[in-house]
């Protein structure tokens, strides 16, 4: 029996080996944007708020009235694309991280709580995940924006507010799945608290489920906060934001596609990588969450 | 019995959902300053102010007028636009079959890509069409909708002048929105179907039934097909919510005169009776059809209905 299984253990296992590779180029990728991010004003060729109405609407660098002074062209005010696309990574790696960090600090803990207590604890806290599950973030940024009016603040608020539930669901199935297991039993006969077992033994358990979920939920993070800063409901102008400078250039697509197009092929790039990486991160740390 | 219990407790849930979803937007419109402040003109007197307050009922207490928020709200009475100039009611009965309209049709488009898609890259694995299936799929995911919408306006509509770029005009005008607003579904669709094929596939049920000499079109299309549809209906739900949410960009770039577009117009113009009524409206019907989801998947799954 062994040795016709055998060649085929084989053969299954070339293509997971192939799969565990370091993938490079969006591990690059988001390198050259956070350093971007980090650096910004000293990459930055000019400054991103330095209007000059002479100079509105230049081409970039290849096309015909194009110049390397603006090496990506300018916009409607004449400022520089390129340093606005640069500052406005900032913004976007800010907005993604700051919310996902809060959020999944936030769902994580009602996670674990809820499985580690479970019982009627563990149904209110589930109705609540569920009842936040159902509402689009969209919808309750756009309350946000138009009562307290809109700011980097009020997106990170409106999108974790909602986004940590998902983290609570699936935190919680695995803490319930934990909490069955010898070694949970052992330390609470040890004497150990809530609190340590919900830190020392369930939450490093957890880590990996943590780990790719935070990475696959910065891409849609990005797109969001990018969203609403197209519809006027993000981030107000002028701080630069991706999804506010693909706004600025919508009306002027055939006569200045540059304004418009390099913001969206950053957004591109950037949630790409962080979807590739969250996809391999998720096949090699844990393949049981094929489905999310 | 227990599909009964189960229904109601759920549509318990929806009505409590609702519930704080509505003090939200109540506190929130009563927290950020004087709604009198939008409606009078600048050069009102006090006593403007104070006669103004009375009859709108603003000096009654909070709970007073959350109450009659709510209760002119279930009648579908939102108040009147700040920029129209018209009930908003009214506003929302043009509007919302066109978004249903759009919806329905980026569902199809979805469904009609997704499916193929995601069963041949199952049955197909690690080949190439499995491959092309993970591109698109991701691609889907990782595309700013704003930004596939104007470039194919641009490219589609400007440059090649195959379809129009914008409004509602005929079946036409449905491609270019109902696909963008598609593809962005499809990958999460596609992963699902996809995933939920591999597993059973897997499984011995499968095996059992292929070493009865059942044919393998049978196998795929019935057998797992049939088990792998169960994650897809359990998340139907949440993908509805990421569709209208989706819509609510589309509809912008594509002036499609749908909700969303309404909702823009909302914004830009800070009309917030309008804003209350699309997110009241739209949170209706997520919930709604939450609940119908909820309701089938307990049909399909019993172990659902005993749970609770």
């Amino acid at each position: 029996m062994n040795v016709v299984a055998l060649p085929e253990a084989e053969v299954r296992l070339e293509p997971r080996a192939r799969r565990r590779r370091l993938p490079i180029i969006p591990l690059g990728i988001i390198g050259v944007f956070v350093l971007a991010a980090v650096l910004a004003p000293l990459l930055s060729p000019a400054d991103p708020y330095e209007q000059s109405l002479r100079l509105r609407y230049r081409p970039p660098v290849w096309e015909e009235r194009g110049s390397w002074s603006y090496p990506l062209g300018t916009d409607r005010l004449g400022r520089d694309l390129l340093s606005r696309m640069i500052h406005g990574a900032r913004v976007s790696l800010a907005a993604g991280v700051l919310t996902v960090l809060v959020a999944s600090a936030f769902g994580a803990a009602v996670g674990l709580v809820a499985g580690y207590y479970g019982g009627r604890v563990d149904a209110t806290l589930m109705r609540v995940t569920d009842a936040t599950l159902s509402f689009p973030v969209i919808l309750l940024a756009l309350i946000l924006a138009v009562t307290v009016g809109p700011s980097f603040a009020n997106v990170v608020i409106a999108i974790a507010v909602i986004l940590w539930a998902r983290y609570a669901r699936v935190i919680r199935g695995q803490v319930l799945t934990l909490m069955r297991l010898d070694f949970i039993a052992q330390a609470r006969i040890a004497g150990a608290g809530a609190w340590r077992v919900i830190t020392r033994h369930l939450l490093p358990n957890t880590l990996n489920t943590l780990v790719v979920l935070v990475t696959l939920q910065i891409g849609y993070v990005i797109i969001v906060e990018a969203s609403l800063s197209f519809l006027g409901a993000g981030i107000p102008p002028p701080t630069p934001a991706w999804g506010g400078m693909i706004a600025e250039g919508r009306d002027v697509v055939t006569s200045a596609w540059w304004v418009s197009f390099f913001p969206g092929l950053a957004i591109l790039l950037v949630v790409l990588a962080f979807n590739l990486l969250g996809d391999w991160l998720r096949d090699t740390l844990d393949p049981r969450l094929r489905q999310l | 019995m227990h599909m009964l219990r189960f229904v109601f407790f759920r549509l318990l849930q929806s009505v409590v959902t609702l519930a704080i979803l509505s003090i939200v937007v109540f506190v929130l419109a009563r927290a950020t300053g004087d709604p009198l402040h939008m409606i009078l003109p600048m050069s009102a007197t006090a006593e403007d102010y104070d006669n103004a307050r009375k009859y709108l009922g603003l000096d009654r207490p909070y709970v007073e007028q959350y109450l009659s928020f709510v209760g002119r709200a279930v009648v579908g009475d939102f108040g009147n636009s700040i920029r129209a100039r018209r009930p908003v009611s009214e506003l929302l009965r043009q509007r919302l079959p066109n978004s249903f309209k759009l919806a329905a049709f980026a569902m199809g488009v979805s469904l009609a890509l997704a499916f193929p898609l995601g069963i041949m890259a199952a049955v197909k694995k690690d080949t190439g069409i499995d491959r092309t299936a993970q591109i698109v799929s991701i691609l889907g995911q990782s595309l700013p909708t704003f930004w596939v919408a104007i470039v194919l306006v641009e490219v589609v509509s400007g440059r090649l002048q195959w379809l129009p770029a914008g409004g509602n005009e005929g079946l036409s005008s449905y491609i270019l929105p109902g696909f963008t607003l598609g593809w962005f579904v499809v990958a999460g669709l596609m992963r699902l179907l996809r995933s939920g094929m591999l597993e059973v596939l897997d499984s011995e049920y499968v095996k059992l039934a292929r070493l009865k000499g059942v044919t393998e079109a049978r196998v795929v299309w019935v057998h797992a097909l049939k088990n792998a549809l169960i994650p897809v209906v359990t998340f139907a739900g949440i993908y509805f919510a990421i569709l209208v949410t989706t819509a609510i960009v589309v509809e912008t770039v594509f002036a499609w005169p749908g909700l969303g577009r309404l909702a823009y117009d909302g914004i830009t113009s800070r009309d917030f009776p309008v804003i209350q009524a699309v997110v009241l409206t739209t949170a209706v019907i997520v919930a709604a059809v939450n609940l119908c989801v909820d309701c089938l998947y307990a049909v399909i799954d019993p172990r659902i209905r005993y749970s609770r």
